[in-house]
């Protein structure tokens, strides 16, 4: 319950701090939706999204997060794998199973790093696979990447 | 036959060793120089207070001058044989070597297990980020930590101009990760440092448990009185010296729960009474102490003066439990042969089997083997039905008959001719 509230309460502020950034940067701005339960993580990567003029939206819970993807139609979705809710790897699979959402961009990023893993996420059809921990610069790198 | 064989030849091979004459050994037991002669060079049956006699005054245990003893250990020397690719006619002398090395044989046989303990461990060892879930869980937690203080770090060190309530806040989640992460990186060593003070690489969990089961002989008094049973169990496994791996406190802790749940079905003094009046007959001993003759079969094993062996399976066909018994081998890796009695019942719940059998490469032995299956109460509906076979041994009398010859397993089966065959014997020329 605590932890909870502390997600709605951060992602309240970091709300409230892009809105502050710039209004009009919203609507032109490239959209992504970040499905990671590690809140200091979500804030970090957030950061460094926003301020490479994405519009970051952050979930916290895997158990919605396809209709949330489905809805929003991001331009692309970060996804952690081990996930409160529904794994990362069923909502990757659930999303390629929409015919609408076959070349979403979906970077896939987990700390459980074995081969078995990043196998099973090239299956399901991920265009992207990083592990934890990650440098900062090859995270927007492969942003980039999948988004030109 | 090759049991008598064997017996005089080590007789011999001992008393010289001992560097005594015939004539000395023969005065010091008592019996004529010429009769030990004769026995020696195989010509006289040996047994019973003679054996005992001649291994007293050469000093060794009368079960090392006898085959029975030695079965495990020439078929461990078999195995290890096999593994090594070693063939023609120098593999088929593991008995002689036995016989005329002991020591170096059991020193071989030793480090054999030895060998094929480590084997199990390794393997488990490989495959343990992805079968020990608690170490899984640690290092997604060590990582996830890791990647949100680099993330974080690498922003205050990198970004120039960050307005100072994301430096502040930045500053705030790197405080806490970092708590964290040691926290966890603590908590891993913990456990990693427990675990390799808990697990003895040297023997299976199996082992551990044979090894118990046999200190105690089988055998649990304090079980017996249904109502200390439980916390009994606790404390017995718990002051076990034996059980040295947390597999093998788990695996004692259910044979003595299964013991504690037939004691109270059946008692051993009803037991005896009942075989007193009707003999060794577990489906009548069943139907008058009204239980299941698994149980029966069971709790017979835990009569000694019986002396009979027990051998449990699984659905799979796995071995979960055994009580040896002195002249029927049941193989320590690999599977067992099918033509044992106890897998007839696996498909034929509530049949009970009685037969007469013998180990084809163990001269001698008989056994009358009975055995039955019983389905545990599933855990909820429509759970597969978990189905347990139960084979008990007792040695015949001698004379009795002979029985149907069943294997050990393939590798060391002489027979040449099985339907059942899996793969080829190493045993090409027979024992």
């Amino acid at each position: 319950m605590c932890i909870l509230s502390t997600v709605r309460c951060i992602s309240q502020q970091t709300k409230n701090a892009h809105v502050q950034e710039g209004e009009d940067k919203t609507r032109m701005s490239k959209h992504v939706v970040l499905v990671e339960d590690e809140v200091n993580i979500a804030e970090a990567i957030r950061f460094l999204l926003s301020n490479e003029g994405w519009r970051v939206e952050t979930l916290a819970n895997g158990a919605n997060a396809v209709d949330v993807i489905r809805n929003a139609r991001p331009d692309l979705v970060m996804l952690d794998v081990m996930l409160p809710g529904k794994s990362g790897f069923e909502i990757l699979h659930d999303l390629r199973a929409d015919p609408d959402l076959q070349n979403l961009p979906i970077l896939m990023l987990t700390a459980r790093g074995q081969s078995r893993d990043r196998e099973m996420a090239e299956k399901a059809g991920v265009s992207r696979f990083m592990t934890k921990p990650f440098s900062n610069s090859e995270m927007l790198e492969a942003v980039r990447d999948l988004t030109c | 036959m090759a049991r008598e064989t064997l017996t005089g030849s080590r007789i011999r091979e001992r008393r010289v060793m001992a560097g005594l004459k015939q004539a000395d050994l023969a005065r010091d037991i008592g019996i004529s120089a010429s009769y030990l002669n004769l026995i020696e060079h195989n010509r006289r049956r040996i047994g019973g207070k003679l054996l005992l006699n001649i291994s007293a005054a050469l000093g060794v245990e009368p079960q090392t001058l006898t085959e029975g003893a030695e079965a495990a250990l020439i078929a461990t020397l078999r195995e290890a044989a096999d593994e090594a690719g070693l063939t023609g006619p120098e593999a088929l002398r593991a008995d002689e070597f036995a016989g005329r090395f002991p020591g170096w044989a059991d020193v071989l046989a030793g480090t054999r297990k030895r060998v094929s303990a480590l084997e199990q461990t390794v393997e488990a060892l490989t495959d343990r980020l992805a079968h020990d879930p608690h170490l899984a869980a640690s290092m997604h937690e060590l990582l996830s930590t890791a990647a949100a203080i680099r993330s974080t770090a690498a922003i205050l060190a990198e970004t120039k101009t960050l307005q100072p309530e994301w430096r502040d806040r930045f500053h705030a989640n790197i405080n806490e990760d970092s708590r964290r992460l040691s926290d966890s990186a603590q908590a891993l060593v913990s456990y990693l440092d427990a675990d390799a003070d808990a697990a003895d690489a040297a023997s299976s969990p199996q082992e551990e448990v044979e090894m118990f089961l046999s200190a105690h002989d089988f055998r649990f008094e304090s079980l017996e009185q249904e109502a200390q049973a439980p916390d009994r169990i606790e404390q017995l496994v718990a002051q076990a010296p034996e059980l040295m791996s947390q597999a093998a406190k788990y695996i004692a802790a259910i044979v003595l729960r299964q013991v504690a749940e037939d004691a109270s079905a059946v008692s051993l003094p009803d037991l005896r009474a009942a075989i007193q009046s009707h003999g060794l007959n577990p489906l009548a001993l069943a139907r008058i102490l009204r239980a299941p003759v698994p149980c029966v079969l069971r709790r017979m094993a835990a009569l000694p003066e019986l002396g009979a062996g027990l051998v449990v399976c699984d659905r799979s066909g796995t071995v979960i439990f055994r009580k040896s018994v002195e002249g029927f081998t049941v193989p320590r890796h690999g599977s067992c042969c099918p033509l044992w009695p106890i897998f007839a019942v696996m498909g034929q719940t509530g049949m009970v089997i009685s037969e007469r059998i013998n180990q084809l490469d163990r001269a001698g032995a008989e056994f009358d083997s009975f055995a039955a299956s019983e389905v545990s109460l599933p855990d909820h509906y429509n759970a597969p039905a978990l189905t347990q076979v139960v084979m008990l041994l007792v040695p015949s009398r001698a004379g009795s008959g002979a029985g149907r010859s069943v294997g050990t397993t393939c590798r060391v089966c002489p027979q040449q001719s099985c339907g059942a065959r899996r793969e080829p014997s190493i045993m090409n020329a027979g024992v």
